[in-house]
């Protein structure tokens, strides 16, 4: 087994001074002093465009219930007018009572993920005790704005964050700009090149007072209604029976629907639209 | 003109040892033990702040005795080891025979090192795996040494008397039940008799293969406690308050410090043999 200098962890030297020094509870602070290469936005890119070069992925749907949040997500990635993969996931438990759904270039921002991710636990472990909701949101807007140089050449990360905040006892949304900006969405936002649309479905569809199941029912019409009328979110697949991705994030912790779970609903709203193509119809006044 | 004194090596590393020893001798006991379900582990330790079993990472968990701030920086630098590996590689890359070894490597530096003063800690290191075979906990001194322990382990202050009681009572594959309330048991016994610790003075906690998240550290909180140990009869606190960080060492671990046992004791004493540096 080689491995290379950086990485202590596999050869047979004393640990590194500088990994016994306390002070930083941030995953992301330690890597950036200690191996800044693997930071997904340390990068120099050449000038030019680079938004052609990789997948993007496209609609994050997330809207509160009472008792919780449900975020789902498309299958699709894109390159240019190309399907670039059909059962992409983008939507990520962050950590136990979160989660994060990724629009934008579809491969920094699976790393930024795994990078969010590992900072949460990291502070947990360290400190012995979990972020606020809003502490969260906080060090993935950092996270996002170290990507600015990047977003400015095309390959832009734009997530969406979502969980349950015991100090609140309720669901929260936080939906973010290229340049870190943090803003917290009040019963249901939708990011990515769909979201115009699923917002739309989702003004018509959505009550306070849905239920964990019909909030889910409501996410998946409206990531229909995206998939509608945007070429870059994916309908539901029914040949090949792949579904969106859903996480529901409640008081116990989160977990992602089973595929079984996502295809009932699909079939249902399907099965609806079969009746009328634009879905179900809102009282006029 | 003064006579340069001559220590000779051998004087020189028992000294080291003999300080370290005394330090780790006078905190209390940490018990591992495996159950069927995985690893647990317990400790006498009355705050609720500062603890002696942590995560490290998914499958792999740390406990320590001896000097607070000491085994803490040992604790953050294990979880930034397995942090970054993590990140670089794979979770199923991390693996508790790496941080055994990293772990050695820096103890080993330390207390032959002539600039440092040797760290005043025992650690365990245990790591879970699919089925109670796949289970190991590496139990490492002041000095560097590694051990791989199987069924119970004991490192502390009275870790002979606790050991001993283990030994007479201990089976393979116990419920979590049944190895939490043996484990408390024995960490009240003493020589002159047996005390019922507070279930509020007690750190349990467990890495349990059958949580369905991926990571497997759990806390056992006292309301949880209570209940699995059941009935114990009237509890007495330690009346003695522990020593460890709040001491400075030079001033405790001197001349006129009472003796102490080498608070060495393994659960079976063929397989201690040393695991092998990674290849």
């Amino acid at each position: 087994m080689s491995l290379s200098a950086s990485d202590p962890f596999g050869s047979s030297a004393r640990i590194p001074a500088s990994y016994m020094v306390p002070g930083t509870s941030s995953f992301s602070d330690f890597l950036a002093g200690q191996a800044p290469d693997l930071l997904p936005s340390r990068r120099s890119l050449p000038a030019g465009q680079a938004v052609d070069l990789a997948p993007h992925g496209t609609t994050i749907v997330a809207a509160t219930f009472p008792g919780g949040v449900v975020m789902a997500g498309d299958r699709r990635a894109t390159m240019g007018n190309v399907i670039a993969q059909r059962d992409i996931e983008k939507v990520f438990p962050a950590d136990e009572f979160s989660a994060v759904g990724i629009a934008g270039s579809a491969g920094i921002a699976v790393e930024m993920v795994r990078l969010f991710q590992t900072e949460l636990e990291h502070y947990e472990k360290i400190e012995g005790t979990t972020l606020s909701m809003a502490g969260k949101a906080n060090r993935l807007a950092a996270l996002i704005r170290s990507n600015l140089g990047m977003a400015m050449q095309g390959l832009a990360v734009v997530p969406l964050f979502a969980g349950f905040d015991h100090a609140t006892g309720g669901g929260r949304i936080f939906s973010y700009d290229v340049t870190g900006g943090r803003y917290e969405e009040s019963a249901f936002h939708s990011v990515g090149s769909g979201s115009v649309f699923a917002r739309g479905s989702l003004k018509k569809l959505y009550r306070d007072d849905l239920s964990d199941g019909d909030c889910v029912v409501a996410v998946v019409q409206a990531l229909y209604d995206a998939a509608d009328d945007d070429s870059a979110t994916g309908g539901p697949d029914l040949t090949r029976r792949i579904f969106p991705v859903v996480h529901v994030i409640t008081a116990d912790g989160g977990r992602r629907l089973p595929d079984a779970d996502v295809a009932d609903v699909a079939d249902r709203v399907i099965s609806g639209r079969m009746q009328r193509p634009d879905g179900p119809q809102a009282g006029l006044s | 003109m003064s006579m340069p004194f001559y220590v000779s090596p051998e004087q020189l590393m028992k000294d080291r040892a003999d300080y370290a020893r005394k330090g780790i001798a006078r905190g209390r006991s940490v018990v591992a033990v495996q159950y069927a379900d995985g690893v647990l582990f317990v400790s006498e330790n009355p705050s609720q702040a500062l603890h002696k079993v942590s995560e490290i990472y998914d499958r792999i968990a740390f406990a320590a005795v001896g000097r607070y701030n000491e085994f803490e920086n040992l604790r953050i630098a294990g979880v930034r080891l397995a942090d970054m590996r993590g990140y670089s590689y794979d979770r199923r890359d991390v693996t508790g025979r790496g941080l055994a070894n990293a772990y050695a490597q820096t103890l080993g530096t330390i207390f032959s090192s002539g600039g440092e003063k040797p760290y005043e800690v025992e650690l365990f290191v245990a790591e879970i795996g699919d089925a109670p075979e796949d289970d190991q906990i590496y139990r490492l001194t002041y000095d560097g040494q590694v051990a791989d322990v199987h069924n119970y382990a004991v490192m502390g202050g009275a870790a002979d008397v606790v050991a001993a009681y283990l030994e007479e009572r201990y089976a393979p594959g116990e419920s979590l039940d049944d190895a939490i309330r043996l484990a408390v048991s024995a960490l009240g016994h003493t020589e002159e008799g047996d005390r019922v610790i507070p279930a509020e003075d007690l750190e349990v906690a467990v890495l349990d293969r059958t949580r369905s998240q991926p990571r497997k550290f759990l806390r056992i909180l006292p309301a949880r406690l209570t209940q699995l140990l059941g009935d114990r009869g009237p509890s007495e606190p330690n009346p003695e308050p522990e020593v460890e960080s709040s001491v400075p060492a030079h001033a405790a671990s001197g001349a006129e410090g009472p003796p102490s046992p080498p608070p060495t004791s393994t659960g079976s004493g063929d397989d201690d043999a040393p695991i092998a540096p990674p290849g």
